[in-house]
């Protein structure tokens, strides 16, 4: 585990940036803006188009993976001082990261299979 | 002499005051300090949702209409809104330990911190408009 400490700060703080700039602005669209009937919601055709770009799979796996890492980081350390979980350390380490591993699987398969 | 397991000659126990759960509502600057790494929930919580998408978009047209009509529901809006002020403040707080985190030299001179917080500012409204131009195009 010490061994990898500064890889999970690196991914901490690469997915700290990428949700700082970029999750406002997706969240307020696809969240808020889109659903609420401000702005139009891109059409299947288009977002499936972009899809089919492998800029844009690079980008969906960038913006979704390293933000779950970023939680996973952030939201270890929250249970530790927040609810004083010190003596459950190694499980919460393990759900955490498991997660974001799970969820970056997860992303990478579906890229990989978009046809 | 040991009859006592827990009792050593020159090693007392440490005093250690127990602290409550909510030690951080004491003091507004704890409270702020919870609150922003409670951020990362929701930050997790609209990954989660971009996966979602992206599992709507992979399997087709109907899945996708599914997927925003799902985000139409009163309990969608209410959470993404809630979301939406947390992860705002995630990018507020990010940003501004920025000049803290990074220090640029220039020939020798630290370049300043306003320097550094404009900059970054700036990169967050040119992606921000450059992730709606591609969203809204037609």
């Amino acid at each position: 585990m010490d061994r990898i400490t500064p890889l999970l700060w690196l991914l901490f703080s690469a997915g700290g940036t990428v949700a700082a700039f970029l999750f406002p602005i997706h969240l307020f669209l696809t969240g808020l803006a889109f659903p609420l009937g401000w702005l139009e919601p891109p059409p299947y055709e288009l977002l499936h188009r972009l899809l089919t770009h492998p800029v844009t799979r690079l980008y969906l796996l960038v913006l979704i993976s390293l933000p779950l890492f970023h939680w996973a980081h952030r939201f270890r350390y929250t249970l530790y001082d927040g609810l004083q979980l010190k003596h459950l350390t190694e499980l919460i380490a393990v759900l955490c990261y498991g997660a974001a591993l799970l969820g970056t699987a997860a992303t990478a398969y579906l890229l990989w299979n978009v046809a | 002499m040991s009859a006592d397991p827990h009792y050593t000659l020159y090693h007392p126990r440490w005093y250690r005051r127990r602290v409550s759960v909510w030690w951080w509502l004491k003091n507004p600057s704890y409270a702020r300090f919870v609150l922003r790494e409670l951020t990362s929930v929701f930050v997790a919580f609209f990954a989660v949702v971009y996966l979602w998408q992206l599992h709507a978009l992979v399997q087709g047209p109907e899945a996708y209409g599914q997927f925003l009509a799902r985000l139409r529901t009163p309990l969608f809006l209410a959470v993404n809104t809630v979301a939406f002020l947390f992860v705002l403040f995630h990018a507020i707080t990010w940003l501004n330990l920025t000049p803290k985190a990074m220090v640029v030299r220039l020939r020798g001179k630290r370049v300043p911190d306003w320097a550094i917080l404009g900059a970054n500012y700036a990169a967050w409204l040119v992606l921000s408009v450059a992730v709606a131009f591609v969203l809204l195009r037609r």
